[in-house]
């Protein structure tokens, strides 16, 4: 006999499997998604993904015997009272042929279940979707670089010189090289001067002196004050440092012309939105910022859920995310992205300050900046413009991470945030 | 028993300490206890097995095996994938726990065993599959005739290779598409009658063409070009009918068979494939009309073995009862009006049936001696055993042995269920009238071709409009599924590449009953 340790063969034999199992059902595994979405929270999205899909594309037809024609027979086990003859009801559903075995995958209906991981889940749910401004700083490179001290070197620009360290060296080697100090060269000239001045001169002395002084001048000469083997830089290394966070502003109207239906449509593009970054980060903050003619930050609850009534002043909002960002989320250490739902209505005086804080603030700090306007249907008509749309349209024409859409039904939302951020839109 | 066996190995006398205790395994211990099974097994129930090879495997990989049909080695398709993802969501929520062990119809005989599983269980498996699967794998006619266990690996990995370059070259919606449809058709992708000779298509293809070819230059004529043209009435003259019939071998039922033959739109790569899907099918015929046998000698055999070792002294009391305990839940017979009943447990039956057997051989009563003349008495049970293991298949094991006394400990009784009537009647029970009529019927059902739909093709017209006739002979009046039919033919369709019929027909009337036909979508 031969034992045979299988436990370390390489693991997902059937990965290959499954792979051509996603591809079969992939457009029914898109559609359970996007239903999915429907009953979740924001931050919901990113766990692994129960999915029940009903799919034409997984059936495994074979010719069997129906169940509803013809005379059949059966041989049951546990008889108690019957006898030949007796009459036994037919179990409801049709379901006479327990006897007999079912069909061989046991499943006579459409309907499947099964898990999708996380990763399969996002990246189904994304497909062929890149982050924007991303595409040309590939997700390895979106670090920043910190500096961190690393010793020193004997090279380097002028600017990182470390004197301290340099001097020192200096002083040791000149020590040790005997150079003979300014005031050691002063004292020779003194005592050489005063030797001359003797009278009568004592050549001898004068001499010893004078080629004393000669040889100590030529040390100094020779010996460099500072040499280059003095020279100490600061060194530098330069340490990724990943910027794996992610703060995403959730800014919406909240005037009584933002019906349910429209918080609706925008709660589902912030969901996208947010899938979408924790694909990227590994972690996403959310700060929900709701307006009216004052704006607040709130919870997710009463984000969604609270009406207030006056009137609609969008640049409250931006100021309280401008407030938000410079308190919590440096943007030297966050990823700054902000989301603003809104029916196009603003008090007019208003949109000049909406721009400048746009243009002047928030754009600059911000990876991308995506405006949506949800709108009835009968309103979604190009011809008639916003003031927001209108304001806006300048600066989506100047800025490359803002942009702006519009959206009329649950439908639009998918294709929208597609278009949003399709690799072209973000390379372009 | 432990006195005979002694003898047999005089050396461990007196040694026969427990082979393990406690729950660990270690190869070892495998080992140790596979060889000692070895002595009872082959030394004193005189089996006859592959030699084995035991693998440790872990649940996801057994998970694996499972949804590749559980072969070891398996070419890729997404249904695979499907029955994968199924199980595995079954057994992460704890509704289906898996198997202890897979046996593989090789030689050597591969059985597979879980990590996790504890010793005892380790031992129940060695003699449950190493050597009752094995015993009967290598002994049972429908498997000697059927297939080729010291081929079946290598042919898997061809298989496996041959399908995934058919993908590189064709690509994988190529090939997905006529696998899809073979595996429609997998049941009905076995002869099962005759063995079909293996014949290598793409050489049959390129003699014909050269033939033809040889043909057209030898009688080339100028002057043929100026006959006219040959009408239509001289092919449909019944004698070329009856000809082109006979030459396609109609009727035939191996679809599978018959397309990969004469479907006039494939390409090799495509019978091939076909070929190695009717292949596989054939291979696993003799499961499925074995089932409850083999299941029954497996577990008869593990029970000896485990018993005997007991008997030695080799076994702990607590291995015997956890050993028992799954014994036991293994041939539960949940009773049909139960909410745990799912049809006759094939443990159940087929381990009384055996105990039955070894029962009549040597403790027969008077109405074993009426039944079972030739075997009620004879004494030599073990040889009773083996010779019903080779001989036999489910219905005509069933139609052999099934005694008064299971009939009666089963309680069994047959009802039969007209789908015209609100009720079903019971036709007989377990009493003196009742015997013959419930052992004939429980045969019936253990018949896979008579559980299978009776499919044939009886026309195929190659030359005119290359429609394809195929016949369901309706059995008492059961039709076929309507929807599930329909979709299989589709396939079919696609296969045969123009229309397709399927008349369901009475088998003795000749009426026919019902009508569907496919056009292939192009």
């Amino acid at each position: 006999m031969q034992i045979v340790d299988r436990r370390l063969n390489p693991k997902s034999k059937s990965l290959g499997n499954r792979q051509r199992f996603l591809r079969r059902a992939k457009s029914e595994i898109r559609e359970a998604i996007k239903d999915s979405l429907r009953s979740r929270k924001i931050a919901e999205t990113e766990s692994a993904e129960k999915v029940t899909i009903r799919s034409k594309s997984l059936r495994e037809p074979s010719f069997g015997l129906g169940r509803n024609s013809g005379l059949r027979d059966y041989v049951l086990p546990g008889n108690e009272e019957y006898k030949v003859g007796d009459e036994i009801p037919k179990p409801q559903g049709g379901a006479g042929g327990r006897g007999s075995q079912g069909s061989p995958d046991g499943e006579g209906q459409d309907d499947f279940t099964f898990t999708l991981t996380k990763d399969e889940f996002l990246d189904l749910f994304f497909d062929d979707l890149k982050l924007p401004n991303l595409i040309k700083v590939k997700l390895k490179d979106l670090k920043t670089a910190r500096l961190v001290r690393a010793g020193f070197t004997t090279d380097g620009p002028p600017a990182r010189l470390n004197r301290t360290r340099t001097m020192r060296k200096s002083l040791g080697r000149r020590m040790a090289l005997r150079r003979p100090s300014e005031a050691e060269i002063k004292r020779l000239e003194e005592e050489l001067a005063a030797a001359e001045a003797e009278t009568p001169p004592d050549a001898k002395k004068i001499a010893e002196l004078r080629a004393r002084f000669e040889h100590k001048q030529r040390l100094r000469r020779t010996i460099a004050y500072i040499d280059p083997i003095d020279l100490a830089y600061n060194r530098f290394d330069r340490v990724p440092k990943p910027t794996t966070q992610a703060v995403m502003f959730c800014l919406m109207d909240a005037s009584a012309s933002m019906t349910e239906p429209l918080k609706d449509l925008a709660k589902r593009f912030f969901m996208l939105l947010h899938v979408f970054l924790t694909r990227y980060y590994r972690e996403v903050h959310l700060v929900f910022i709701r307006h009216t003619s004052t704006a607040a930050e709130v919870d997710e609850e009463t984000f969604f859920r609270g009406t207030e009534t006056g009137g609609t002043v969008i640049s409250t909002a931006l100021d309280e995310m401008l407030k938000v960002v410079r308190e919590r989320y440096s943007p030297a250490d966050w990823n700054i992205y902000a989301a603003q739902a809104s029916d196009g209505d603003n008090f007019h005086d208003d949109m000049p300050r909406c721009l400048e804080l746009l243009n002047e603030e928030i754009l600059p700090v911000c990876q991308y900046f995506a405006y949506i306007e949800t709108t009835h249907g009968e309103r979604f008509n190009d011809a008639v413009e916003t003031p927001v749309w209108h304001g806006y349209s300048e600066v989506a024409r100047r800025r490359r991470n803002f942009a702006m859409r519009r959206v009329a039904s649950p439908e639009d939302i998918f294709p929208v945030f597609h278009e949003l951020f399709s690799a072209d839109n973000a390379a372009a | 028993m432990a006195t005979t066996a002694s003898k047999k190995l005089p050396k461990r006398k007196g040694n026969m300490r427990p082979l393990f205790d406690g729950a660990e395994w270690t190869f070892e211990l495998i080992q140790k206890v596979h060889d000692t099974m070895g002595e009872i097994a082959l030394g004193e129930l005189g089996l006859d097995i592959y030699p084995n090879q035991i693998e440790v495997i872990t649940a996801e990989q057994m998970l694996d095996s499972y949804s590749s049909i559980g072969m070891p080695l398996m070419y890729r398709h997404w249904s695979f994938g499907k029955r994968f993802a199924r199980d595995e969501a079954y057994y992460k929520r704890g509704m289906r726990s898996l198997a202890y062990e897979l046996v593989i119809n090789s030689d050597p005989c591969i059985s597979y065993v879980m990590e996790e599983n504890s010793m005892t269980m380790q031992a129940l498996v060695i003699a449950h599959a190493a050597y009752g699967h094995n015993h009967f794998f290598k002994n049972n006619y429908q498997f000697q005739l059927w297939t080729q266990p010291d081929h079946i690996i290598d042919y898997l990995g061809f298989a496996k290779t041959y399908v995934s370059e058919c993908e590189e070259r064709f690509g994988q919606e190529a090939v997905e598409s006529v696998l899809d449809a073979a595996h429609a058709l997998m049941n009905q992708g076995v002869s099962r009658d005759l063995r079909p000779r293996p014949r290598n298509v793409a050489k049959r293809e390129q003699e014909k063409a050269a033939r033809r070819r040889a043909h057209e230059e030898a009688t080339y004529d100028d002057i043929y070009r100026t006959l006219p043209e040959i009408t239509k009435e001289r092919t449909s003259e019944p004698t070329e009918t009856q000809n082109e019939q006979r030459r396609l071998g109609l009727p035939e039922e191996n679809l599978l068979y018959f397309l990969e033959k004469n479907a006039p739109k494939l390409e090799d790569w495509q019978r091939e494939l076909l070929r190695i899907v009717r292949l596989l099918s054939q291979y696993f015929y003799p499961q499925r009309q074995t089932k409850m046998m083999n299941e029954g000698c497996a577990t008869f055999v593990h029970y000896e073995i485990m018993n005997r070792l007991y008997e030695r002294g080799q076994l702990t009391d607590g291995t015997m009862l956890e050993f028992l305990h799954s014994h036991s839940s293994v041939i539960f017979q949940p009773s049909f009006n139960d909410r745990r009943f799912s049809g006759l447990n094939p443990y159940a039956l087929g381990f009384a049936m055996m105990n039955d057997i070894r029962r009549i051989s040597t403790e027969p009563t008077a109405e074993d001696r009426d039944w079972f003349p030739d075997l009620a008495g004879k004494g030599d049970w073990m040889g009773a055993l083996r010779q019903a293991w080779s001989e036999f298949r489910d219905e005509s094991f069933v139609l052999q042995y099934l005694s008064p006394k299971l009939i009666r400990d089963f309680r069994m009784f047959a009802v039969s269920d007209d789908s015209k009537e609100a009720a079903m009647e019971v036709k007989s029970i377990h009493d003196e009238q009742g015997y013959k009529d419930v052992r004939r019927r429980l045969a019936r059902h253990y018949d896979v071709s008579a559980q299978d739909p009776d499919l044939q093709v009886t026309d195929a017209d190659l030359s005119g409009s290359r429609r394809l006739v195929l016949t369901h002979r309706v059995r008492n009046g059961v039709l076929l599924d309507k929807t599930e039919a329909e979709r299989t033919l589709q396939y079919l369709a696609q296969l045969w590449g123009y229309r397709v019929k399927l008349v369901e027909q009475e088998i003795d009337g000749g009426r026919v009953l019902k009508e569907h036909e496919a056009l292939p979508m192009p």
